[in-house]
């Protein structure tokens, strides 16, 4: 089948949209305002343009935008209205984004680190949220990023994108890597579509650039430059801005290893870390300051296990295995059964779920009216005696202490601070006690049965079993008499 | 509408109630039966008479080699299939040896070809197993999709403008858009013998307004369907596969 060039002038109506002007024209696609009069938000359609001879990336792109975009749904993708087949007229119409991408933001580098640090953690945010729809993007760069007036990051064309539940059509259609050359993960270059850490690797080529002021590796097009980054280190960002914060340096470089496998699991994961970068756990990434020695990049260049080891490694269901875990702990009385309890529920999760992270949360409780002294009656800091309380709690599983992190909430409301924790941290599991019986604990069950209602994830509620006494009731003894 | 497609049930009763049962919840507005009513299964007269009664209802159904065989002795197959083929005869009622007999190879309504096994040569009963196999078939029709069954194990096959050909192994569940400016080949399942690991019964759904198709997989009484092959006396073979899917 061949296509013609779009018919479409401003003014004319395909399937009851009309058309008005055009915002964008591209090498693979123009993009239309539109409107109709049952749709009462501003709408784009984005019709590809294929000529004769095109290269038919351009027509495969559409299909797999096509595929896709209707099967994505939340506040991170623009929200999809209608499409049109190839046999009349192809398009896609879809919300359109009031909003600036993040390429003038590239005008004047580097951005400050709390500027980068903000975006970043938006950006992961919308990242989290296609990989749990199924979908890897593989073309994460400021010009696909659009930021929404309020401030919600918008991921935009999904022609390069690749979804675990349909039928890859570039996989088998090329041979060559797609997706754009300086935010290429290595395993993209080999041609490898189904890894979501490949827009993990992308999200930290956009941190780096953004932060430093140079791409990570450079902006070749050609395979061999493109290939340069399976053995060779970006320079460390301390190299180029020295005051660079050593938190900000880890998270970077742990975007941009190599193999996926030694990379951050989850999107949702790079985010906590930048929502909480003075709790990052500093490696020997974090004090690079010069790239790997010129011996060390030349052995790992004509090492093919090196490679191997990257196409072995690469793996779609990465989120059932990284989960981020919250373990909500009320400190009332640290070693009771309740506990332990608790704690060997963690244990077993970090069995199955090697690569989760466990956040270990209290509540410390304010007052609604009075501003809380921070100091206790014998002039403690009540909140670093908490948080000594946590570590405490986590003693025995210190040898998972690289996946622990402590956090003290002040708040009013456990619940809802244990909630809104959940919500911002892309928690996928709580875990927390119940305590039966005993008058005063009623209200600490409360806590969980709020929470477990209303999580935006699984809750497990934890609570030690209770001693039983077998009793023989009246009926069943008159039975068992009557048995004589 | 939907349309529920089904094929290789294989006497198989029990599977086949469990994905009536299972269409039905859905609202399936008409049934497609691709063909193998008949072999293996110990309940071949009760699918035949099930399946006559949806056709009469305006239910398609064609042909496949197993339902061929019954009047056909020069079809070929393996010594448990020729097995089971031989008490079916004994089995099966004359309306229902009648009623297979007289399955047409094909049917075809709207771009869409619906046949048992590769469409290029249909009364050859040829596999589509791999990519190689599904272009030979795609290359002999104009259909825009062509469904059909016969390996038991579930496939989507597609070809592009450019020629290229992507494969794909469908999800349970999951809908799956057929874009009308590829052509595809869209191997079904098995009801009645799945052989891909899974002892679930399989089957799909086609939306043909959005051009959607979805494969699920239904459990069913295994334990049931194997005794009854015991017990008609039929290879033993022919039961303990049910539960391991092979």
């Amino acid at each position: 089948m061949r296509m013609a060039k779009p018919r479409l002038t401003s003014g004319s109506i395909i399937d009851g949209f009309v058309i008005g002007e055009t915002i964008h024209t591209g090498g693979m696609a123009m993009l239309w305002k539109v409107t109709h009069p049952d749709i009462d938000v501003p709408l784009v359609m984005k019709v590809p343009l294929l000529f004769e001879g095109e290269d038919p990336s351009a027509i495969v792109g559409f299909e797999m935008e096509q595929m896709i975009l209707p099967r994505l749904s939340g506040p991170h993708v623009p929200k999809f209205f209608a499409e049109g087949d190839f046999s009349v007229q192809p398009y896609i119409v879809m919300e359109y984004v009031t909003g600036q991408t993040l390429k003038p933001l590239l005008a004047q580098l580097p951005r400050s680190y709390p500027e980068t640090i903000e975006i970043a953690a938006r950006v992961a945010t919308a990242i989290d949220d296609i990989h749990r729809q199924n979908v890897i993007h593989l073309d994460i760069k400021p010009s696909n990023i659009l930021v929404r007036p309020e401030g919600e990051i918008v991921l935009i064309d999904f022609g390069l994108a690749h979804h675990n539940q349909l039928p890859d059509l570039m996989e088998e259609e090329f041979r060559l890597p797609y997706g754009t050359a300086p935010y290429m993960a290595p395993e993209q270059v080999l041609g490898i579509r189904r890894d979501p850490r490949s827009d993990i690797f992308a999200l930290g080529v956009l941190i780096y650039f953004l932060s430093t002021g140079s791409r990570p590796f450079g902006e070749s097009e050609s395979l061999a430059g493109l290939k340069r980054r399976l053995w060779k280190d970006p320079i460390p960002p301390r190299a180029i801005r020295p005051d660079y914060p050593p938190e900000l340096q880890e998270i970077v470089l742990h975007c941009l290893e190599v193999n996926p496998a030694a990379r951050y699991p989850t999107a949702a994961q790079v985010g906590f870390d930048l929502q909480n970068p003075a709790l990052v756990k500093l490696t020997e990434r974090a004090g690079r300051s010069r790239p790997s020695s010129f011996w060390t990049s030349l052995k790992r260049k004509f090492d093919q296990n090196n490679i191997d080891l990257l196409r072995r490694n690469a793996m779609t269901a990465q989120i059932a295995t990284a989960p981020i875990i919250m373990v909500a702990i009320d400190l009332a009385e640290g070693t009771d059964a309740l506990s332990e309890a608790l704690r060997s529920q963690v244990n077993r999760f970090l069995e199955t779920a090697p690569g989760a992270r466990i956040a270990c949360v209290n509540v410390l409780k304010q007052n609604r009216l009075t501003i809380d002294r921070t100091l206790d009656e014998s002039g403690h800091n009540k909140h670093a005696s908490r948080l000594a309380g946590l570590k405490d709690w986590a003693e025995p599983l210190r040898q998972h202490d690289r996946q622990i992190t402590y956090h003290v909430l002040e708040a009013v409301d456990a619940a809802d601070a244990i909630l809104d924790f959940a919500d911002v941290s892309h928690v996928d599991h709580i875990i927390m006690g119940a305590r039966a019986n005993s008058r005063p604990r009623r209200f600490l069950g409360s806590v969980s049965a709020i929470v477990a209602s209303r999580a935006p994830c699984t809750v497990t509620v934890v609570r030690p079993r209770a001693s039983v006494s077998l009793r023989v009731t009246n009926t069943d003894s008159s039975e068992i008499r009557g048995v004589d | 509408m939907l349309n529920a497609l089904m094929s290789d049930i294989h006497g198989n009763r029990q599977a086949f109630e469990a994905c009536i049962q299972h269409a039905e919840a859905r609202n399936v507005g008409r049934y497609i039966f691709l063909g193998d009513y008949v072999g293996y299964g110990a309940d071949p007269e009760w699918v035949v008479r099930k399946v006559r009664s949806y056709v009469d209802e305006g239910a398609l159904a064609v042909v496949g080699n197993h339902d061929r065989a019954i009047s056909d002795p020069s079809i070929s197959m393996n010594r448990n299939a020729e097995l089971a083929i031989e008490w079916t005869r004994t089995e099966l009622s004359n309306e229902s040896s009648r009623f297979l007999g007289l399955l047409p190879l094909t049917e075809e309504e709207a771009g869409r070809l619906y046949v048992h096994a590769d469409a290029s040569a249909p009364s050859r009963f040829r596999y589509v197993l791999d990519a190689e196999t599904a272009r030979h078939s795609l290359h002999s029709t104009h259909a825009h999709a062509t469904f059909c069954g016969h390996v038991h194990a579930p496939a989507i096959y597609s070809l592009s403008t450019a020629e290229k050909l992507t494969s794909f192994q469908p999800m349970p569940g999951v809908a799956i858009p057929i874009l009308k400016q590829r052509r595809w080949v869209i191997v079904v399942g098995s009801v009645g013998q799945p052989r891909d690991g899974h002892s679930a019964a399989s089957y799909c759904t086609f939306d043909d307004q959005t051009w959607e198709i979805t494969y699920h997989r239904v459990p069913y009484d295994v334990e049931t369907a194997a005794a009854r092959i015991r017990a008609a006396g039929l290879p033993h073979n022919l039961a303990d596969r049910l539960f391991r899917g092979r």
